[in-house]
């Protein structure tokens, strides 16, 4: 019954499964009117970014209960639970709550940058979403240097950062913003190196064509390239000022960092935006490492974007989760952790990906057979470099573990003789 | 070409998430590094000591708890005691067991709050206060069991404790010293003294020296992680802490990891002191009759307890009347924030943070 209602469907523009059917409907419907090619160009492109916008905007909404949910349950408390049922309606309270407030500016802020800050700091994130293929033929566009189209506007983010903290001319602020450089300078090459290795391997920078890369070897890129998933995550929470590395926001040290100064909804797009960047990550991630909306045969049953909104969110969970329970590192250490640890990691990694790939091109050997090997290789070769780094770059506080003295009695110097106080002439001047 | 720049002024605090309360370190800043630490107290100042002046001795006790508003016991117990000593009451045998039972209980929530707001400080985003907080909630309804306030609670009295306890006390006592806070301990044990970034961020991190200690006259924690074993509760006993069998743990490296595993400790020891307060605990009279307005005579006295903060001593002076003469309270928070500078100078204001949230100040005892 089922099977039979999914052959009817398919191929329809109603096919819930590819979304991209309505589009080529309305361009056959144009097209067969005599209508321009620029038209079809501009309404099939207009389609997709409502669509894409319409999605990002309920993220930033609905994250907020999600994030604040769960964490809320990490806190063995129970999260908003008395606005709407479940307390589904609280974002929209803080949403409304977040415009009413006064937009403050300080007298000495540049103002232009002041205004223009949070404004560049959402829109990189939503010009991200246009490359990320959502389905099968569901790229908005697709890009041939995806890859370096995402890691161009991904780093933008941190000039926006940069510009909030300069313009408010507050000291907290600059200190974020400085301490966002010096990350931004550190993160991007073991992040760069990390997707090279990806890249290396699929033979193409374009989104979906490293999706069917995954789809055509039937292998998720996470078996394959462990420790590049392992190195983008954590550089990636460090872009992103999440908790082990929100040095830049760092609310217990500069309170806030580059935001100190924003109020009212010039703080509500920092925090949005916050919100729709991680969960863009989310969606590279997932696209990258673990077959975006392919599924092994799950995907001939259930729509492509539902099971990539579906990892979407798994990795999302993972950020959260990092978030309610690491401290925070100190700048230092999280530099000295992106020098010593991730880059020599992305480097070896990336020798050995293209030694594979040479290999893999010039013996003419089946995939069949390298892959697993290849599998195995790397996986290997994961461990034994996270296993060494830790043993080899560990501080001093792993050789010295923690350790305490119990006194059940103490030495109690014995102290001069006072004289006891005499009631009489003891007392304190007569009032 | 070394690039010269002039030092950077921050003023952290009085308002600032991390400075607990009102108080405010003006930090020279040299990019990340503090190159010297302005402390300013004062912002809290309530003039308690010039208001007791014009108080009978009973009516000073809610001062003590307002003071450290997180150990609001170990005030209460404090000043009753150099009241006592003064006027020289009798405290029956009861009331001090309770008053060891209740002090331990103050201090098993005053640690809590300082450990999970340590982690805070760290950078933690709220998980491990908030597993801290469920616990001292717990203690907290024990209080509130017995006299009504959770943190305010007012409950010691010149010559004993305000109330008995009630029948469903030691029922509810007994479930959380041993079927529950141990095994939070535990957990503790588990997510935090292990946990490497909290090593990283608090080995070596505000570290005391034992002389640099015993100059400041330090105490406490503080000075028990710097590797000098001295708590008043073996030093010079109180209530009945001599009948107890407890240990003191003490630090090697005076860093605010130590400071911070030596509170987990001694939340455990503190167990243990309950366990044998409780099954100690002999019937009679919870309190022995004081008239309200107490006229101890001429002289001057001064005892001292463990508060979780460290030394807490009260000076009370009478000339005979229904007010204290004069009265000093020795505030551990005070005496051990002025070693901050020699901690922070040289380090960053993320070690200056975390050196200040290791201390465990409480801004209502600073200023008093």
């Amino acid at each position: 019954m089922m099977l039979s209602l999914l052959t009817i469907i398919t191929g329809y523009w109603f096919d819930i499964r590819d979304l991209s059917n309505l589009s080529r409907k309305i361009e056959e419907l144009i097209g067969d009117a005599g209508g321009p090619d620029w038209l079809i160009f501009v309404v099939s492109g207009l389609l997709g970014a409502i669509g894409i916008i319409s999605f990002i905007g309920g993220v930033a909404v609905i994250n907020i209960w999600v994030e604040r949910r769960v964490v809320g349950r990490m806190q063995s408390r129970l999260g908003p639970n008395r606005l709407g049922p479940f307390g589904l309606l609280q974002p929209v309270a803080d949403a409304i709550k977040l415009m009413q407030k006064e937009v403050l500016q300080p007298a000495t802020a540049s103002g232009l940058i002041f205004t223009l800050a949070p404004i560049m700091f959402t829109v990189p994130g939503i010009w991200l979403t246009a490359v990320l293929p959502w389905g099968r033929n569901m790229t908005l566009a697709s890009l041939d240097s995806g890859v370096l189209f995402l890691l161009a506007a991904s780093s933008l983010g941190a000039l926006a950062v940069f510009m909030a903290g300069y313009s408010s001319n507050n000291k907290y602020a600059l200190f974020g913003s400085m301490r966002v450089i010096a990350m931004l300078v550190s993160y991007e090459i073991p992040i760069v190196m990390a997707l090279l290795g990806v890249v290396l391997f699929t033979g193409t920078m374009d989104l979906g064509g490293i999706v069917l890369f995954q789809e055509k070897y039937r292998v998720f890129m996470v078996m394959l390239q462990p420790l590049p998933f392992f190195i983008y995550f954590i550089s990636v929470s460090a872009e992103l000022n999440r908790t082990p590395a929100d040095i830049a926001e760092a609310e217990s040290e500069i309170v806030g960092g580059y935001h100190t100064e924003y109020s009212g909804m010039k703080f509500g797009l920092f925090y949005a935006a916050e919100l729709i960047n991680a969960v863009v990550v989310s969606a590279i991630i997932s696209t990258l490492f673990l077959g975006g909306w392919w599924m092994y045969k799950l995907d001939e049953l259930v729509p492509g974007w539902m099971i990539y909104i579906g990892k979407i969110y798994g990795v999302y969970f993972l950020f959260v989760w990092t978030r309610g329970t690491l401290p925070r590192f100190r700048i230092d250490q999280l530099l000295a952790f992106a020098w010593k640890w991730m880059t020599p990691m992305a480097i070896l990694n990336l020798v050995l990906v293209a030694a594979e790939v040479l290999i893999w091109e010039e013996s003419g050997w089946s995939a069949g057979l390298l892959l697993p090997a290849y599998i195995v290789i790397n996986n290997a070769l994961a461990v034994v470099t996270i296993y060494g780094f830790m043993t080899l770059l560990a501080p001093k506080f792993q050789r010295f573990p923690a350790r305490l003295r119990f006194y059940p009695t103490i030495d109690v110097p014995s102290l001069p003789a006072v004289a006891a106080v005499d009631a009489a002439g003891g007392g304190p001047r007569a009032s | 070409m070394p690039i010269k720049s002039a030092p950077v002024e921050v003023n952290i605090g009085p308002q600032h998430p991390s400075t607990h309360g009102v108080f405010r370190m003006v930090a020279k800043i040299d990019g990340e590094r503090i190159v010297d630490v302005k402390m300013v107290v004062g912002y809290l100042h309530r003039s308690m000591e010039k208001l007791a002046e014009e108080r009978t001795y009973t009516q000073n006790i809610p001062f003590t708890d307002r003071m450290d508003y997180l150990a609001a016991m170990a005030g209460n117990l404090g000043y009753c005691l150099s009241v006592e000593k003064l006027a020289g009451v009798e405290v029956p045998e009861r009331a001090q067991y309770l008053r060891v039972i209740f002090n331990e209980l103050q201090r098993i929530a005053s640690h809590c709050m300082a450990t999970g707001t340590f982690i805070n400080d760290c950078g933690a985003w709220q998980t491990p206060v908030m597993y801290c907080l469920r616990d001292r909630e717990k203690v907290l309804d024990l209080f509130e069991m017995t006299c009504g306030a959770r943190l305010t609670t007012n409950y010691m009295r010149i010559g004993g404790v305000a109330f008995d306890i009630p029948e469903e006390f030691l029922p509810a006592l007994d479930h959380l010293v041993n079927d529950d806070l141990p095994y939070r301990f535990e957990e503790y044990d588990q997510l935090l003294v292990g946990n490497e970034i909290i090593m990283m961020r608090a080995r070596d991190v505000g570290v005391v020296t034992p002389e640099m200690a015993i100059n400041a006259s330090l105490s406490g924690p503080m000075l028990r992680s710097a590797g000098i074993a001295w708590d008043i509760r073996k030093a010079d006993p109180y209530c009945v802490y001599d009948r107890m069998k407890f240990d003191i743990p003490v630090g090697y490296n005076g860093d605010a990891y130590d400071r911070m595993i030596i509170r987990i400790e001694e939340m455990k020891q503190s167990l243990r002191i309950i366990r044998q307060a409780v099954h100690d605990l002999p019937d009679g009279p919870h309190k022995t009759d004081v008239p309200l307005a107490l006229r101890p005579p001429a002289g001057e006295s001064y005892a001292r307890v463990e508060s979780p903060k460290g030394e807490l001593g009260f000076y009370v002076v009478s000339d005979g009347g229904p007010a204290p003469y004069r009265w000093h309270v020795r505030a551990p928070s005070l005496i051990n924030l002025s070693v901050l500078k020699e901690m922070t100078v040289g380090k960053t204001i993320a070690d200056a943070i975390v050196t200040l949230g290791s201390i465990d100040i409480n801004v209502g005892e600073l200023d008093r």
